[in-house]
């Protein structure tokens, strides 16, 4: 090194920001890392942007969140309001209540970084719900990418703890009626829940610790992990480099896009302030949480129509679900002289419990029935994998009937029906909501299939109708060009795997329930067209000008 | 249901997987060619660009101003405002955030799309490990097991991993204080006679005693005891536990089973309020249905029948509280609860043995 620098003139920057760099370069050695990341290329779609919504989400949060700590106060001493909302005068409270009302309405722009943050909590947890359903469907869970799946799934409940430990800190009616309900789950857990709901709460419900405690969670121990988990969670996504959608030129050795500077770089950076400016006209606009109106937590009174934060919901819908006696039968029970809640057990955990179960797992499932170890950086389209698109389809109805049971008295209310029947409607739609989705989520998949390989191999509909000589009318194809045609063939459509014998010749029972499963997964299949059919279906006749009749038989 | 490959006879079924046949799969033609923008070809179409980008940026200058100006000229401080003056000057401080930042982002995005070069590029995948990394990382891995002599000292393993297994233990308790112990207290409310005076129902939330008198048919109180308003400590906790619904009813319509018959007065009935499903207050009362409504989760109680349930996911009936008419005319109640209020716990039926013995 030296005895370059000294052979030829030392290297000197042009521009400032070249100097600059050029200054902390040569101090802390960040050529090497500029030289791996400043033209890295990143593959480009919108469905890449979720994630990005959620990290930006998370950055709103962690800025709105610090301006909040200054001016909130956690205690749950008692206090009399004296602040400039006038209907609360007077009214006795605790100083986390006064606060929470003093930030809305006697700190300039507090009311508008309580509503950034609010919303910006809600968009957090949607957004990261809504990647992981792209990464699902679209198969980028994968290998090599199985382990940040787990990360990400991580992430999502460190999310909703972060909303929920959140929700509760104003100490409004609100809000403590949530924790009262959480409260009752609690107990109801056998052995230690009356201990657990007693260590949570310093003692009975409500107790004067809950906040505190809550507070220091809320703005300490939850974002560190979830910050921690987000820096694994990027700093796999740059190992693995991104995955990327089919299409041509592109395969599992490449990675097709843009470089990262300058102009991926400012795509993102420029969605950030998008992000941003999104949050600030909801939060502008559309009040969130008016805890003025509900007044101070209180156990007597309570509110019809009440809500948990989105998503909670599908807990709290779960629990309304599940019917609490049986005719006379009742489903709590009394074995060996002590208490066993099963009607708030089952549904607290159970729903909740298979549904994060099967989704960290499921890698490790789909990779066991396919015997498919490879690694994979092409996406799939969701049309493409029928089978896990339909189990992703019959998951997410199932949690959407458990959601939307969560405002079953709105759904009520707003219709006209009545409360008890929307309960039975979703209690049948508990069970075979997720068959019927499974059922036609399959169907439309392998139809769209078929569409698509009628596509390639007879070109797309014109709209221009053509009379033949002897009076019949067509309609006229046109053929892709080979790029858009190699995007509708270029997949991989596994078989069925049938039970093979281990190395001592027998074939095991675990591996035949794998051959059943593979059988349900890939037994319904449409295959890509192929270059042959391609030609078949041209031989035929020449454009389908000529030779409608069998273009149009080919199709199933 | 079998293969939906294709129609033709000669393929039927076949896959093309990677390297198998590839006569069988269509050829990737590539990276499909780059195609020109109007800002690459049109030089007035780039200065377009150029001034809807800068145009953007200067919204969000705009913006900016917006909310400065929100900030410092409406003030929250003065006699006058109201929760309307709050609301604009929330609106307005978000559409200037909205203004600055959706200017700067739009703008950089226009940019990046119109003007910065839009060549897709192709780059290699590299191995995420390398066999030659992976051999020298085990022996490695080898060297250190080897070098520490853990394998050759089992006595320094095995009591290595009984101390680390315990050494969690304090970490654990000492959260052992975090609350006190459950005991009995959750099958106690403030309803219990205290030095032998029994205690008055009284309205929810303003504390004044209620006469059998006021009570007429159905009509519902929302019931606290007295002395609950003067409590200085626990006032919630008590709150939370001994909240009550009081209720009078065509005496004819209810059915008190045995042992129960002398727990109302004059069709004049009290229950907990606090739901045995998770505990939200049981508010809503129709009149009509005799029902008790859990807006939380719609448990329905029906009063007719001691309050069981009869929809929604609640298991026990809400506890009733026995009362009477003192000397004054005031409703009573002549003893606590006879069983624990509010949701199920584990220890719930030995407190009620215990509350009854």
């Amino acid at each position: 090194m030296s005895a370059a620098s000294t052979a030829e003139p030392a290297f000197a920057a042009k521009t400032k920001a070249g100097r600059f760099t050029d200054f902390v370069d040569s101090r802390v050695g960040g050529s090497g890392i500029l030289r791996e990341f400043g033209r890295k290329v990143f593959p480009d779609h919108w469905s890449f942007m979720f994630g990005e919504v959620a990290l930006y989400s998370f950055v709103i949060l962690l800025l709105s969140g610090t301006f909040l700590t200054f001016f909130f106060d956690p205690s749950m001493a008692e206090t009399h309001y004296d602040g400039s909302y006038v209907p609360l005068k007077g009214v006795e409270m605790s100083v986390a209540y006064n606060s929470s009302l003093d930030i809305s309405f006697d700190v300039r722009g507090g009311l508008f970084m309580r509503q950034v943050h609010h919303w910006a909590a809600l968009l957090f947890v949607a957004s990261i719900a809504v990647h992981m359903l792209r990464v699902f469907f679209t198969g980028a869970f994968r290998r090599p990418r199985e382990m940040n799946w787990v990360v990400g799934g991580v992430l999502l409940i460190l999310a909703m703890a972060a909303g929920f430990t959140g929700y509760s800190l104003p100490d409004d009616l609100l809000s403590g009626n949530g924790l009262r309900i959480i409260d009752g789950v609690i107990k109801s857990i056998p052995v230690i829940g009356t201990y657990i709901s007693f260590f949570l709460f310093g003692g009975e419900f409500p107790g004067t610790a809950i906040i505190g405690r809550l507070y220091v969670l809320h703005i300490l121990l939850v974002p560190a992990l979830i910050l921690l988990m987000i820096v694994l969670h990027l700093f796999m996504v740059v190992i693995h480099k991104h995955t990327q959608y089919p299409g041509p030129g592109r395969n599992d050795n490449n990675v097709v896009g843009y470089p990262l500077g300058p102009v991926y770089a400012a795509k993102a950076g420029g969605f950030f302030f998008i992000v941003f400016g999104v949050l600030a006209l909801m939060a502008g606009f559309f009040t969130i949480n008016p805890i003025w109106n509900y007044g101070p937590y209180d156990p007597s009174p309570v509110s019809a129509g009440t809500q948990p934060d989105w998503y909670i919901g599908f807990v709290d819908g779960a629990l309304r679900l599940m019917p609490g006696t049986l005719g006379d039968w009742q489903v709590e029970q009394d074995w060996f002289g002590y208490v066993f809640s099963f009607n708030v057990l089952l549904p607290a955990l159970v729903p909740a419990g298979i549904l994060f179960t099967v989704m960290f797992m499921y890698p490790w499932i789909e990779r066991w029935i396919t015997k498919d170890d490879r690694e994979h950086h092409v996406l799939d389209r969701p049309r493409n994998a029928p089978t896990r698109t339909a189990i992703g389809m019959a998951g997410f109805v199932w949690y959407c009937v458990m959601w939307a049971a969560a405002g079953s008295d709105l759904i009520a209310t707003h219709f006209s029906v009545s409360l008890n029947d929307v309960t039975y409607w979703l209690r049948a739609l508990f069970f075979i909501g997720p068959i019927i989705a499974f059922i036609v989520t399959k169907r439309v998949a392998l139809a769209l299939q078929r569409k698509d390989r009628e596509i390639a191999l007879h070109g797309r509909e014109t709209g221009r109708i053509v009379r033949l000589p002897h009076g019949e009318f067509i309609e006229v194809h046109a053929p892709l060009d080979e790029y858009k045609r190699y995007k509708l063939v270029g997949f991989e459509s596994p078989e069925v795997l049938p039970a093979m014998p281990n190395e001592h010749g027998v074939v095991t029972r675990k591996e035949k329930r794998r051959a059943f499963l593979s059988k349900w997964f890939f037994e319904d299949r449409v295959a890509p067209a192929t270059p042959a059919e391609l030609e078949a279906a041209h031989g035929h006749g020449h454009a389908a000008v000529e030779a409608p009749e069998e273009a149009k038989s080919l199709s199933h | 249901m079998g293969n939906h490959s294709d129609g033709s006879p000669n393929h039927s079924g076949t896959v093309a997987t990677a390297g198998q046949n590839e006569v069988e799969k269509f050829q990737d033609p590539g990276i499909p060619p780059h195609r020109l923008r109007l800002a690459d070809t049109d030089p007035k179409a780039a200065k377009r660009a150029e001034r809807q980008v800068a145009l953007l940026f200067g919204i969000s200058v705009v913006g900016t101003l917006i909310f400065l100006v929100a900030y410092f000229a409406i003030d929250l401080g003065s006699g006058e405002s109201t929760i309307g003056t709050i609301r604009l000057q929330n609106m307005l401080l978000g559409l200037g955030t909205a203004f600055a930042m959706l200017g700067i982002g739009t703008g950089i995005v226009h940019w990046a799309k119109a003007l910065m070069p839009d060549h897709e590029v192709s780059e290699e995948r590299h191995a995420i490990r390398y066999e030659e990394d992976r051999q020298a990382a085990v022996r490695i891995v080898d060297d250190i097991v080897e070098e520490t002599g853990i394998k050759r000292r089992p006595l320094i393993r095995n009591t290595l991993l009984g101390a680390v297994a315990l050494a969690p233990l304090p970490a654990v308790a000492i959260f052992g204080d975090l609350g006190p112990r459950p005991d009995e207290k959750l099958a106690h409310t403030m309803w219990a006679p205290q030095d032998g005076k029994l205690k008055r129902l009284a309205r929810d939330p303003d504390g004044t005693p209620i006469k059998a008198a006021d009570v007429t048919i159905g009509s519902a109180f929302h019931v606290i005891p007295e002395g609950l308003n003067e409590l200085h400590e626990g006032k919630l906790n008590e709150k939370a536990k001994a909240v009550v619904l009081l209720m009078r009813l065509d005496p004819e319509s209810l059915n008190p089973s045995q042992g129960r018959e002398d727990w109302g007065y004059n069709g004049i009935v009290a229950y907990s309020k606090i739901c045995t499903h998770v505990g939200c207050p049981v508010a809503l009362y129709e009149q009509q249905t005799h029902h008790l409504l859990c807006p939380c989760h719609q448990s329905t109680f029906d009063l007719t029948q001691e309050c069981k349930v009869i929809f929604g996911p609640a298991s026990r009936p809400l506890p009733q509280l026995p009362i009477a008419v003192d000397d004054e005319g005031y409703l009573v109640a002549t003893s606590d609860f006879k069983e624990p209020v509010g949701p199920s716990y584990w220890e719930r039926d030995m407190h009620e043995r215990s509350v009854n013995s």
